[in-house]
């Protein structure tokens, strides 16, 4: 145990040094586009280390600065054992130690804020509880949502998306004061219907993973918010669910819904907004 | 000369952005209006066929024609 401690102690002594030197050698940037700026010039992988894990990621970049230049893939290697296991973890590493212009949205890290949706591998997720697969003979892709406006590299522009959320008034609705004055109760069973409803974090992977949202988008409501809309139907204190049901009882807001199920498929969650939009369904068909 | 569909767009844009400066004090006017023409002069170089940057500085415009035109701004420089 002696003889461990000391060894453990004498590579830690051993560290920063290594590091120091290591820094701008374990991450380079090799770029598929020459000439564009400055910056991105290309550089080659030169890691002493015999193990290293390089994963090479392709990341989607558009700046708003120069609108006449189009969208193009840069891609970055890293080495995976001196990154963190999540996506996110690979995005930060880029941006603090590869390329401080590339730009995401993030702030949790833990999957509970939705602000790092984005498309990984042909899958709508959140960046933060997305592995990094480690096959590292394949690449890593990551584009913004898909069929958002982009505002810059892989941040969607979700202007159209929020102003959805805000119209179906996402908020109780009570014209009658609770009866002891004070709060508005619910029994246990009624608390029980919203499960799976509440813990939509609105992060946008649903809707824009759902083909008829692509072509309806201005119309269609779209399966998070939809979601959202069958949280307000199916709670028990809410005063308003019959204009609620008739504000969506025609045929764009609900009715472009073919369930096609990729909604479902998915939400970083794990939440099933198809059952959520077939119960609005049954709600007016029912009533 | 006859406009492409996105041209007519454009100057529409433009038109909205003189109209929405006459809703200005009168004394500020004239700073509204020459900054709207700087803001299309800026992108005059545009290749008329490249339609995706064209439709984004539409958007921009018209985020910002929006946010101009509120009536809380009274001046612009």
């Amino acid at each position: 145990m002696a003889t461990l401690r000391t060894t453990s102690r004498l590579f830690t002594a051993a560290r920063p040094v290594f590091r120091a030197q290591q820094l701008r050698g374990l991450a380079t940037i090799a770029d598929t586009v020459t000439g564009a700026q400055p910056k991105d010039q290309t550089g080659t992988v030169n890691d002493p280390t015999k193990d290293a894990k390089i994963k090479t990621f392709q990341i989607y970049r558009w700046n708003p600065d120069e609108p006449a230049s189009k969208p193009r893939m840069q891609s970055y290697s890293l080495d995976l054992n001196k990154t963190g296991p999540m996506m996110l973890d690979a995005l930060i590493r880029i941006k603090n130690e590869v390329d401080p212009t590339l730009t995401f949205r993030r702030s949790c890290r833990e999957g509970i804020c939705g602000s790092c949706a984005m498309n990984i591998d042909g899958v709508n997720t959140l960046a933060c509880l997305c592995r990094i697969p480690t096959d590292t003979t394949k690449e890593s892709k990551i584009y913004p949502l898909p069929h958002t406006y982009v505002v810059k590299d892989i941040v969607p522009d979700l202007t159209q998306f929020y102003k959805q959320y805000k119209s179906i008034k996402p908020y109780l609705q009570k014209t009658t004061p609770a009866p002891d004055g004070k709060e508005y109760r619910q029994s246990k069973e009624d608390r029980k219907k919203l499960d799976g409803l509440y813990e939509c974090i609105l992060c946008a992977c649903c809707s824009t993973s759902c083909p008829s949202y692509w072509w309806n988008s201005e119309e269609y409501l779209g399966p998070a918010v939809l979601l959202q809309s069958y949280r307000w139907i199916a709670d028990s204190r809410d005063e308003k669910k019959e204009e609620r049901k008739a504000a969506l009882d025609n045929s764009m807001s609900v009715y472009r819904c073919h369930t096609i199920l990729n909604c479902s498929r998915t939400c970083p969650k794990g939440l099933n907004p198809g059952l959520a939009v077939a119960e609005i369904k049954k709600e007016l068909a029912l009533h | 000369m006859r406009y492409s569909g996105l041209q007519k767009e454009v100057l529409a844009l433009y038109r909205k952005c003189l109209r929405e400066s006459r809703k200005k004090p009168i004394d500020t006017r004239s700073h509204f209006e020459s900054y709207a023409r700087a803001e299309f002069q800026k992108s005059l170089a545009l290749d008329k066929k490249d339609f995706a940057a064209i439709e984004y500085l539409m958007r921009k415009g018209q985020r910002q024609l929006e946010m101009y035109s509120s009536p809380g701004i009274k001046d612009i420089r």
